[in-house]
């Protein structure tokens, strides 16, 4: 019966998901660089702050991580809920190849942060309610990738860090809340001054280019390392064939 | 020696690839570090001034936590009965798991160090400082808390009891680790002898450690 | 060289498990020590290894040098195979052969003539119970030694895989090294002494 779309169901099989990521990618490449070429040009052209010069555009790389930091782990927690409930196959590949990303990016935040608020606070870091709610995110991040290298078996490991990953996107909130609140109790939270209320289109437009641009980039960054995890795992596959075919088994 | 450096190629390998302990102290240093402003509050002066000691007690409990695989794992496949039986002293074995581990598990905290002080609002002098006392003081750490791991090897409860044994015995080590830093920092007090007496524990820990750690495994066999 | 226990008493747990157990083994010898379960062969084979204390007794090397006691003459293989799962079955052979015994040894020939040279980048972790086993024999090709401490060493082995150890044992016999071996197994062997445990309690 010949195909002529591919259902979520048909996208379980590895195979038929390798052809279609392999047509996939270089579009979506192609399409990121178009993005950030417009998203830089968008930047070039947005008026400095009239109190900060020109650093305040380093916003416009901060905010796309922190949002795709957060995007991250939805998509992690999307993709537990296909391993735990649904059994979908491939959905402890997407959240495997998820979590280095999501960590990265939520570290691009946090330096991107720390470099912006310097000239304002005199360090590199305060702790205050959002950065440290995104410092308490990277560790999340990072001990979820530590899960995912202490399990060898795939499947099992897949089930626990599932698990972990919808009991974080709980305390997330919550965490975001809690800082806030420690915050308020200890000390007045720094004010990170973005030009007001209302977003001017010059800066807006730009900003909502490059939240694109990024958005493009993670799903191609993210597609390749499912490929690269499918990969890995074929070859464990093919390693305990080998150890199972030999005699003496 | 290919013995021992096979012995330490080996635990180091080990350290690094799946289930090993190399990356997860380093981790547990970020988080323990990155819970204490939540505990005493945001203030940065306070956290600048008792940075030092946070590093330290960080450094030492991540060291600690992952001691008590050290021993046992070999205890637990059989390789610890194969090691009594090499023509290596049991005590040079000993010697070389824990400066293997030391590399693995305990240079890469002192690695962090920066990044963490960067957090603790320390200046670059700091910084140096707690870096350096670090790097002359976790050996010692290791190396007593050897002892502990071979005392605790065949125990259920290991790791807890393993803790509650070491500590005691690692105060010397903090107390004189922490002065050194404070001294580096403050300039008031002379930086040398702390230090010293530091790297005097290091040393003195390298000799006693195995040897007291072999003593508690040959005894520890019935 | 030859291995002489005498009136050898063994408590393990507050439980005695053996007393007065007497052998004597030379070169060329087969030991193999029988008995039901609990009657103490593992824990015989772990004394004569320097693993356990006697609780009375003795046990000598005659005839070895003075400076080499008799665990550093032996190979001892226990019921556990001393294997890392996340080394490569090459590097495990490897680490032991230098550890035990010579930094020059090449594993690849042992493993060859256990059957697992087809396997030797594999990691530990994907082998079977047989192939550990194997594996762990490997080290008794690969490391020199004149006497061979065996404790069910056809645990988890296949027809095939007794009958390698079998023409293992009968090479070291001939070369005029000494086994003991705690085993249900005949082993293969022509006339093995036997020690029988376990009869007296």
């Amino acid at each position: 019966m010949p195909m002529t779309t591919t259902s979520l169901i048909d996208l379980a099989n590895p195979s038929r998901f390798l052809a279609l990521v392999n047509r996939l990618s270089s579009w979506l490449a192609a399409a990121t660089v178009l993005a950030f070429a417009v998203g830089v040009f968008g930047v070039y052209l947005a008026p400095d702050d009239y109190q900060q010069g020109a650093t305040v555009k380093i916003m416009f790389i901060h905010v796309p991580a922190a949002w795709l930091g957060l995007f991250a782990w939805v998509l992690m927690s999307i993709a537990a809920l296909g391993t735990l409930v649904w059994r979908h196959p491939l959905a402890d590949v997407a959240a495997k190849a998820a979590a280095p990303l999501g960590a990265a990016f939520t570290l691009m935040c946090l330096i991107t942060g720390s470099l912006w608020g310097r000239p304002m606070w005199g360090t590199y870091w305060v702790w205050d309610a959002r950065l440290t709610s995104e410092l308490v995110l990277f560790l999340m991040y990072l001990g979820v990738i530590a899960l995912w290298q202490t399990i060898d078996e795939p499947t099992r490991a897949a089930r626990i860090v599932a698990v972990l990953t919808l009991v974080g996107a709980v305390n997330i909130p919550i965490i975001k809340f809690s800082v806030d609140w420690w915050n308020t109790l200890h000390q007045p939270a720094s004010v990170l001054r973005v030009g007001g209320s209302t977003i001017h289109p010059t800066i807006l437009m730009p900003l909502i280019a490059m939240l694109v641009a990024f958005t493009l980039l993670f799903l191609t960054l993210h597609l390749a390392a499912m490929r690269n995890e499918i990969m890995r795992r074929r070859i464990r596959s093919l390693l305990m064939l080998q150890a199972s075919a030999t005699a003496g088994a | 020696m290919t013995a021992l450096s096979a012995l330490m190629l080996r635990d180091m390998r080990l350290a690094v690839r799946i289930g090993g302990g190399a990356v997860i102290g380093v981790l547990f240093f970020l988080i323990v570090v990155t819970l204490v402003p939540f505990a005493i509050g945001p203030d940065l002066a306070l956290l600048g001034r008792i940075g030092p000691s946070i590093l330290w007690l960080g450094a030492l409990l991540a060291n600690l936590l992952a001691l008590d695989r050290l021993i046992a794992m070999d205890h637990e496949d059989g390789s610890l009965d194969l090691m009594l039986t090499a023509r290596v002293p049991l005590e040079l074995a000993l010697a070389a798991k824990a400066l293997a581990h030391w590399l693995s598990t305990g240079l890469p905290l002192i690695v962090a160090t920066p990044l963490l002080a960067l957090l603790l609002n320390l200046d670059a002098r700091a910084t140096g400082a707690v870096a350096l006392t670090l790097l002359a003081g976790t050996p010692a750490l290791t190396f007593i808390g050897l002892i502990g791991a071979a005392l605790t090897v065949a125990l259920r409860r290991g790791g807890l009891l393993l803790a509650i044994l070491i500590l005691p015995l690692t105060v010397p080590v903090l107390i004189f680790g922490v002065a050194a830093a404070n001294a580096a920092i403050a300039g008031a007090m002379p930086f040398a002898a702390p230090f010293t007496i530091l790297c005097a524990l290091t040393l003195a820990s390298l000799v006693v450690g195995p040897f007291a750690a072999a003593a508690a495994l040959r005894h520890g066999l019935e | 060289m030859r291995i002489r226990a005498s009136g050898l008493a063994c408590v393990r747990g507050g439980r005695e498990v053996f007393r007065d157990v007497s052998f004597v083994v030379g070169p060329g010898e087969a030991l193999l020590v029988t008995g039901p379960n609990g009657a103490g062969k593992s824990s015989l084979l772990r004394l004569v290894a320097g693993l356990l204390r006697p609780a009375g007794g003795r046990i000598e090397l005659e005839g070895g040098g003075p400076d080499l006691p008799l665990a550093e003459q032996a190979l001892y293989l226990g019921h556990l195979d001393a294997l890392k799962p996340a080394l490569s079955v090459r590097e495990n052979l490897a680490f032991w052969a230098q550890f035990l015994g010579n930094a020059a040894v090449n594993p690849e020939p042992a493993l060859a003539a256990v059957g697992l040279g087809a396997l030797a980048r594999i990691p530990a972790i994907y082998l079977s119970a047989g192939q550990r086993r194997r594996l762990a024999l490997a080290r008794l090709i690969a490391i020199k030694r004149s006497i061979w401490l065996l404790d069910e060493p056809t645990a988890a082995l296949d027809a095939a895989g007794r009958k390698m150890l079998a023409d293992l044992l009968r090479t070291q016999l001939s070369n005029g090294g000494i086994v003991l071996a705690a085993t249900h197994d005949p082993l293969g062997l022509e006339n093995p002494m036997e020690l029988r445990l376990g009869g007296n309690r």
